[in-house]
């Protein structure tokens, strides 16, 4: 008996130490591979690790992340918005078409699109908070509603100065510089898609993990009913959530179209998928388990170097998306995998 | 005719048992002895070893060392199924756990045949009625074999699972907290099956934290504590004894007070209908004054405390509060006026799944104070921390600390950390809506104690559980198609086995007389 009382505590004692090693493996992984990925890059390309090009990626991650952040707060919030990318797409098609054929200025613009992505926000919060629709199912029929909706006022066309019009004319508006500068700009050599992304994704961080506010939002996605007893006006919260999102969306989409400078027609499905990607990549970074701002911001730094580096290696476009999902699956596996449990 | 049950040969013995979860010893060296034809009440507080002794018998874990003995041969059942072909059965608190939502009660009867590589290929809907209606003969004749199984009443899905098992030569039965979502008639009817299958030679190891119930039924009773077997009680059973074996010491005396307060009541119900049709009520509730509210499963208890908590609103009457009609449009409205609930079902209810940020002890003891706490938005973790700290220390929850979530507590842990919750902040009214489920003796008077020590409230407890409802309060009422009833019950007076049958008596009897009102109140 003696002797077996001393061997156990030193047993737990061993078995608890590489539970705690396991969990800080966890913890730090996705950072432990990025740091490997910017060593391999930068070993095999010396070009990779120069500041232009650490730029490049992150204005090129920028409308992802932004994208990643709508998805985030939605799932936060207990929902799960597909129509990010088709109202990111609608609100490149509207404020390109109100610069272009209205010849609006620029705020008006990029007023008219913000508004848009929180009137379509609107719109899925009645399907889904008034109506009752379960919100995959609710914003699927957004998505699609959007992505054909989008096509009407240019008859599928893209949206660029001196396009022919239906009554004969031509479109004699363009895109103001006042209005590329917000997707070209840079200040001190940071492009301002950067900038904005960041300053957004700290404000959302400082909402979210540190205001009673974001507690709410965590617990009315965690355990709505619990919320609710817990005295949380939880439908006014999903609605916010919603306009929040489909906000930021239209945002993304303002970026791309002044990146471009011009009005491309698209469904916004890519813009979906990467955006959702870089929120449940997000769910491994410190081993949160849960949709986080910051998580998400990693998430989409990642993809932009993965894909980044690759391209600088010359490793064909066409394998792009099968890298995402390698990424994904390794970050889910991590996430919920054996061991997953938090202790 | 079975043999006596002490003459006979055990049918089940474990020697030594013992199983350990990383440093913790969730049982350390237990025998037990069971017989073919008796009940055997295992006994226990939360994390005494109830459920891994349990588990080890049913094949859901395998002990550490120790021996099993199956109708004398030494055995290991590696998995539930092979306990199951063995002759071991278990029904599970849980009625999800009992069947298949979506398929009829006649095929969940048959799903141990349908399942099975030897079943029959084609089965018609008459074949799998007849096949169905033989199973459920002896133990649940009257269950509705067309019924989807989702739409079954927690008895009705115990019953279920009882014929199952009967039908499959079970020779042990065990059942974990079976009457814990059962009204007092629903018990009494799953008494007379147990009693049944126990004159076919059937054992029965019943594990319940509900006293009454194993007065009724057990033979014998086995207390474990700290993972060992601390005593062993033979009919009659000295229940105190027992009580006292399981929490390894004196019950401290009951608090209850004598007088009724002299002060204007805290909360005036006037004329209240819970439904249309139902019969109109009053209920008056003082500040410091405990009062509980016993009743049927559906009989309203649910719905006058959520009523008063800005849920659906009653149909007609009036509240007032402080003297002062008042009324909750939502729990918001609720809480800013100082009537706190907390609800039945603490994991549906007030917890957060794990992973949620805001999931441990402290943030979700804070949850509702938040916007009082923090009016500017900031939330200072070290501030949630430290008030969860004292309050981790006033209830004695063992816990991991302040960042611990509540799936790694026990049941009557998780249960204070809900009421630290709602005893954190000054209130008028606190509405405990089945407070005590999956919570041992121990730790319910932990949670009375700390109930009475608040003076500023008046409480109101909804529990089916009558003898709970004694046990607690300084008023017992009874809820019976939503009204409630007064028995005239003085829980300060007598013994707690004669109020606890007078109480029974007056439940049986009004719902004897409710089915009677059913015709002209429909």
């Amino acid at each position: 008996m003696t002797s077996s009382s001393h061997t156990i505590p030193l047993a737990a004692e061993q078995s608890q130490r590489r539970r705690d090693a396991l969990l800080g493996l966890r913890r730090y992984a996705l950072f432990l591979v990025l740091a490997l990925l910017l060593a391999g890059f930068s070993w095999q390309q010396p070009e990779f690790i120069l500041p232009a090009n650490l730029l490049s990626i992150l204005q090129s991650s920028a409308v992802e992340a932004l994208l990643g952040l709508a998805v985030t707060i939605s799932l936060i919030c207990g929902g799960f918005d597909l129509s990010i990318g088709a109202t990111a797409a609608s609100a490149l098609i509207a404020s390109s078409y109100a610069l272009v054929v209205w010849q609006w200025g620029t705020f008006a613009a990029v007023l008219l699109a913000l508004g848009a992505g929180a009137a379509i926000g609107l719109f899925n919060a009645l399907l889904i908070v008034r109506l009752g629709i379960p919100d995959l199912l609710a914003t699927l029929g957004s998505m699609f509603l959007l992505g054909g909706l989008q096509l009407i006022p240019s008859a599928g066309q893209s949206i660029s100065t001196g396009m022919p019009l239906a009554n004969g004319g031509v479109a004699s508006g363009g895109f103001s510089a006042g209005f590329l500068a917000l997707g070209r700009a840079r200040w001190l050599g940071v492009p301002l898609p950067v900038l904005l992304v960041a300053s957004l994704a700290l404000a959302l961080w400082l909402l979210m993990e540190r205001t009673r506010w974001g507690r709410v939002f965590y617990a009315t996605g965690g355990n709505r009913e619990a919320a609710r007893l817990a005295g949380a006006p939880t439908d006014a919260y999903r609605v916010f959530a919603c306009v929040l999102s489909g906000t930021l969306a239209a945002l993304g989409g303002v970026i791309i179209a002044a990146r471009v400078g011009r009005g491309d027609v698209s469904g916004g499905a890519s813009l979906l998928l990467d955006s959702i990607a870089a929120t449940l990549i997000g769910f491994a970074v410190l081993n949160a388990r849960r949709p986080n701002v910051l998580g998400t911001m990693v998430g989409a730094v990642f993809v932009g170097v993965l894909l980044n580096g690759l391209t600088m290696l010359n490793v064909p476009f066409y394998t792009q998306d099968f890298v995402k999902g390698a990424v994904l699956v390794a970050a889910l596996a991590l996430t919920y995998g054996p061991g997953g449990a938090r202790r | 005719m079975p043999q006596h049950p002490a003459r006979a040969a055990p049918l089940l013995s474990l020697r030594q048992i013992r199983k350990r979860f990383g440093a913790t010893r969730a049982l350390d060296g237990v025998d037990l002895t069971l017989r073919a034809g008796e009940v055997l009440a295992l006994m226990g507080a939360n994390g005494a070893g109830k459920s891994t002794l349990v588990q080890i018998i049913s094949g859901a874990c395998q002990a550490d060392s120790g021996e099993l003995l199956w109708r004398g041969e030494s055995a290991r059942f590696a998995s539930p199924r092979a306990a199951r072909q063995a002759g071991i059965a278990s029904v599970y608190q849980q009625t999800s756990q009992l069947g298949v939502p979506g398929l009829s009660v006649a095929q969940n009867l048959l799903l141990d045949q349908l399942c099975s590589a030897q079943s029959a290929l084609w089965l018609t809907p008459a074949s799998i009625r007849r096949q169905a209606l033989a199973i459920a003969a002896t133990v649940a004749p009257e269950l509705p074999l067309e019924a989807d199984f989702a739409d079954l009443s927690p008895a009705q899905c115990q019953l279920l699972a009882l014929a199952r098992a009967q039908h499959s030569g079970a020779r042990l039965i065990i059942f974990d907290e079976p009457t814990a979502s059962l009204s007092a008639r629903e018990s009494t009817a799953l008494f007379t099956v147990i009693e049944q299958l126990k004159r076919g030679g059937v054992a029965i190891l019943y594990v319940s934290h509900r006293l009454a119930d194993l007065r009724r039924i057990a033979d014998r009773a086995v207390v474990l504590r700290n993972g060992r077997v601390v005593g062993e009680f033979a009919v009659p059973l000295q229940l105190d004894a027992a009580v006292e074996a399981m929490i390894g010491g004196q019950l401290p005396a009951r608090l209850t007070r004598v007088s009724r307060p002299a002060s204007a009541p805290r909360l005036v119900l006037k004329q209240v209908q819970l439904l249309p049709g139902a019969r109109p009520f009053d209920l008056r509730l003082h500040a410091g004054e405990i009062v509980a509210v016993t009743g049927h499963l559906a009989a309203g208890k649910s719905r006058l405390l959520h009523g008063l908590f800005g849920g659906a609103a009653f149909h007609s009457g009036q509240v007032n509060l402080d003297g002062v009609p008042w009324h909750a449009a939502s729990s918001a409205d609720a809480i800013a006026a100082g009537v706190f609930m907390a609800a039945a079902d603490r994991w549906r209810s007030s917890f957060l799944p794990p992973e949620a940020l805001g999931s441990s002890l402290s943030d979700l003891m804070a949850l509702p104070h938040l916007k009082r706490w923090f009016p500017r938005g900031w939330v200072k973790q070290q501030v949630l921390d430290e008030r969860a700290r004292v309050w981790i220390d006033r209830l004695g929850i063992v816990c991991d600390g302040v960042r611990a979530t509540p799936d790694q507590l026990s049941g009557g842990n998780q249960q204070k950390v809900v009421l630290a919750r709602w005893q954190s902040s000054p209130a008028k009214v606190l509405l405990l809506d089945e407070p005590f489920q999956g919570v041992d003796v121990a730790a319910r008077h932990d949670l009375i104690a700390s109930i009475r020590e608040m003076k500023d409230r008046a409480v109101l407890i909804a529990t089916s559980d009558l003898e709970e409802a004694l046990e607690v309060a300084d008023r017992v009422l009874v809820m019976e198609r939503h009204s409630l009833y007064d028995p005239g019950v003085a829980p300060h007076t007598g013994t707690l086995l004669a109020q606890l049958q007078r109480l029974e008596h007056f439940v049986g009897e009004n719902a004897v007389n409710a089915s009677f009102d059913l015709d002209y109140t429909q």
